[in-house]
């Protein structure tokens, strides 16, 4: 080869010249293939309508997404698939029977007022999926809070039930709560398929076990301290959305703490919020909220769980 | 003392890509018809050239040597006429003096070249004076005069000496075919330095994807008890020092400090090897061998070569090109440098020469970070790349340095395990260069 096509054909950079193949896309792939169990579980046991919901959610999001990039003139990144998760935490965070209009209002405010207006990807400091459903709680308490039965009557989530003061033999079986057969959001309520996505994640070290370990260990400790019964512990365990939240959203990276430490006390802190609000508060789950309340949290535990670094001099 | 499966906290698993030429022998290379010997290539002092235009020279003389107390002379790799000084870029980017020999194809021996001595009647300061001679300098790629690491490292009085062979950056294998074909010139060269150090004991460190060459060293090594070989958990950075001697012995090199403030001395195993050299055969450093390998050659090989010798013949050597070459790394992958002219001389410091394709080579598209912390845990500093990589990218010094900047290796796993593939280890390593020409100027 001569000198002058070598000239142009030789590229000069500083090291590493090497890149993993890891991309952004494929770590949102693998979310959502952690995520499809439970979706498919969820139009078994809702019906279509919770598949129409889903996709909804997902179009709105993905919409919403192209259109306020135009609309800044800036480059569109649909392409990683951020918004396609976010468009199905948001469908799995709605009661089945929610009319589609609740999925693009979500949808939207998720992309444009929590993510977009704040920087787009990596720069947001709320969960955008948790942030829409609290903002769709606030707006229209009652839509949001009708869930049916997989047999498609209205009734109360077990959580509510317990809140409501009844006991053990009033609330659905184990095996249904774990299989996911009773009230509750879209993708909230099979924790043998969330746990089966969870896995995925773990295995695929997309996530870390710690927050949702620790998120899930803590909850269960508050809650015997504060004087719930070991009967109905399994069900705040199974019910209430812990699992989803613990695994699907507490693990969101760019609201959650990049340091290990970090990462340890914003689960206990998690834990902690969602014990006091389900016995001390006014509402029956509190994964959302306190999951929201710690995403506020997470630059000042940033700050305070700076790592040592190697060698550091005492 | 536990001596296998040594790891440290932190780094990256990365395809080793040593296939290419793990188990190629070591050939010579062919003879050069001419060496452009740089008279700068180790840390420290530049030499001034000894010899000029139309002197002629034998292997192994002296033609480049300096006063300075931080620097080692260079030798003549050929045999020859002296046809000029010329300024030429050396693989790490410097552009110094370079002495021109034309090969008389005689390969003619000088006279100083010959045995030093049975080691047992060898004094430290004879060994330090050998080694300075013959003009050693880390092997590894950092170039340091290993004389001058024996003294400071006498001074502070270390109790460990550990032979680096982890050869952790992906496609190398010099290390790794040196170890395997003359385990007892490695050896022997640590037997040197634990003799100059009044130590009775010593570790030889490899990576677990080496097995064969951590059998061969310890058939060598069989009735010796006071040399261990320690196996390392194949992971990069493993070979960088500090990761070493905290992997091997659980010492944590303080920040800012250097391995002897943990009382111990590291050096690579190839450098050893040309230590034993230069004492049982008074042969100076004047070839080494060379890894010449990646996808975009026809023939990858190990190769000994003689210093000065181009990129360009080495290349020729190994079957030409394989399609256009994207990149031409000097060294490692992680750490090397790209080189844009196959008429840049092989010097000391060089452990392979890679050909990226154009493929492999295509430049990457940045996106956001996401804060997934993927370059935290794979941080062997123990820093949050992402953080201090922002605050360069704004300018923002004092705050890449209030996040210990300073005390990032750059060892590249931060960029490399990015799925955003952020420009992270180079942004941090220029905010590193502005916050110590700061501190100069203040
Ligand atoms: S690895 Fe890249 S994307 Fe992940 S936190 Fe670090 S800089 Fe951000
Ligand atoms: S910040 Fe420096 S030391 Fe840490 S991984 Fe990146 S290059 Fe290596």
């Amino acid at each position: 080869m001569d000198k002058v096509e070598l000239d142009k054909a030789l590229t000069m950079s500083l090291a590493p010249h090497i890149r993993s193949s890891d991309s952004t896309k494929k770590l949102m792939l693998d979310v959502i293939i952690a995520m499809v169990p439970a979706l498919i579980g969820s139009v078994y046991f809702y019906g279509i309508s919770a598949l129409i919901l889903i996709l909804v959610s997902i179009a709105s999001a993905v919409g919403s997404e192209i259109l306020i990039k135009k609309l800044f003139k800036k480059d569109i990144l649909i392409g990683d698939l951020s918004a396609v998760v976010t468009g199905i935490l948001i469908a799995f965070n709605l009661p089945a029977n929610a009319p589609w209009w609740i999925a693009v209002f979500g949808s939207f405010f998720a992309i444009v007022v929590v993510k977009e207006f704040f920087g787009g990807i990596g720069s947001n400091f709320m969960n955008p999926a948790l942030a829409a459903r609290a903002a769709l709680v606030a707006s229209w308490p009652s839509i949001m809070a009708t869930y049916v039965n997989t047999d498609g009557i209205t009734s109360a989530t077990p959580l509510a039930l317990i809140k409501g003061g009844s006991g053990v033999d009033a609330l659905p079986s184990l095996s249904r709560m774990f299989i996911g057969d009773i009230g509750g959001s879209l993708g909230e309520t099979s924790a043998l398929l969330l746990l089966i996505g969870g896995a995925y994640l773990l295995i695929r070290k997309v996530i870390d076990w710690k927050i949702p370990v620790i998120y899930i260990g803590t909850t269960a400790i508050v809650l015997l301290i504060l004087g719930v019964n070991t009967d109905l512990l399994v069900y705040h365990i199974l019910g209430g959305g812990l699992i989803l939240g613990a695994f699907f959203m507490a693990t969101d990276y760019t609201t959650s703490p990049i340091t290990t430490k970090g990462k340890i006390i914003f689960a206990i802190g998690c834990g902690l919020l969602t014990a006091l609000i389900r016995v001390k508060g006014g509402m029956p789950e509190g994964v959302s909220y306190s999951i929201l309340l710690m995403n506020i949290m997470t630059p000042i535990i940033e700050r305070f769980t700076k790592p040592k670094v190697f060698g550091e001099v005492k | 003392m536990r001596l296998d499966n040594l790891t440290f906290k932190g780094g990256i698993h990365v395809k080793d890509q040593k296939e290419f030429t793990k188990d190629k022998s070591v050939e010579k290379a062919i003879e050069p018809s001419i060496v452009k010997i740089p008279l700068h290539q180790h840390v420290g002092a530049p030499c001034k050239a000894l010899v000029k235009k139309g002197d002629t020279v034998k292997v192994g003389q002296k033609i480049g040597d300096s006063e300075a107390t931080l620097t080692v002379p260079v030798h003549s790799s050929i045999s020859g006429e002296v046809i000029g000084i010329e300024k030429l870029y050396t693989p790490d980017g410097y552009k110094v003096d370079c002495v021109v020999i034309e090969s008389d194809g005689l390969n003619e021996v000088d006279e100083s070249v010959k045995p030093k001595g049975k080691l047992e009647s060898l004094t430290g300061e004879e060994i330090l004076a050998i080694s300075r001679e013959a003009g050693i300098a880390g092997l590894g790629g950092a170039a340091f005069p290993l004389h001058s690491k024996f003294t400071t490292s006498l001074e502070a009085g270390i109790d460990t000496i550990i032979l680096n062979g982890s050869e952790c950056e992906p496609y190398l294998t010099s290390d790794h075919r040196v170890m395997l074909e003359s385990p007892e010139k490695v050896i022997y060269g640590l037997e040197v330095m634990m003799k100059y150090f009044g130590l009775n004991s010593g570790y030889i460190a490899v990576e677990d994807n080496k097995n064969d060459a951590i059998a061969s060293l310890k058939e060598s090594l069989k009735g010796n008890d006071s040399i261990h070989v320690a196996s390392l958990i194949t992971k990069f950075p493993q070979g960088e020092s500090y990761r070493l001697v905290d992997a091997v012995i659980g010492r944590k090199v303080p920040q800012g400090g250097r391995t002897k403030d943990v009382k111990s001395f590291v050096t690579n195993v190839c450098t050893s090897a040309a230590l034993a050299e230069a004492i049982l055969d008074g042969k100076p450093l004047y070839e080494r061998v060379v890894t010449v390998t990646g996808n975009g050659l026809k023939e990858p090989k190990n190769l000994m070569v003689k210093i000065g010798t181009s990129i360009g013949d080495l290349i020729a050597q190994c079957g030409g090109f394989k399609g256009t070459p994207g990149k031409i790394i000097a060294g490692g992958p992680m750490t090397g440098f790209t080189q844009f002219t196959l008429d840049t001389p092989i010097t000391k410091g060089v452990t392979g020469i890679i050909v990226l394709t154009e493929e492999e080579a295509a430049p990457v598209k940045t996106s956001p970070c996401i804060k997934c912390g993927k370059c935290v845990e794979a941080c062997p500093a123990y820093l949050l790349p992402l953080t201090i990589s922002a605050y360069s990218l704004k300018d923002m010094y004092d705050e890449a340095e209030s996040y210990n900047a300073l005390a990032c290796i750059e060892c590249g796993s931060c960029s490399y395990i990015c799925p955003a593939k952020r420009p992270l280890t180079e942004s941090i390593a220029h905010a590193k260069r502005e916050i110590t020409a700061q501190r100069k100027k203040s």
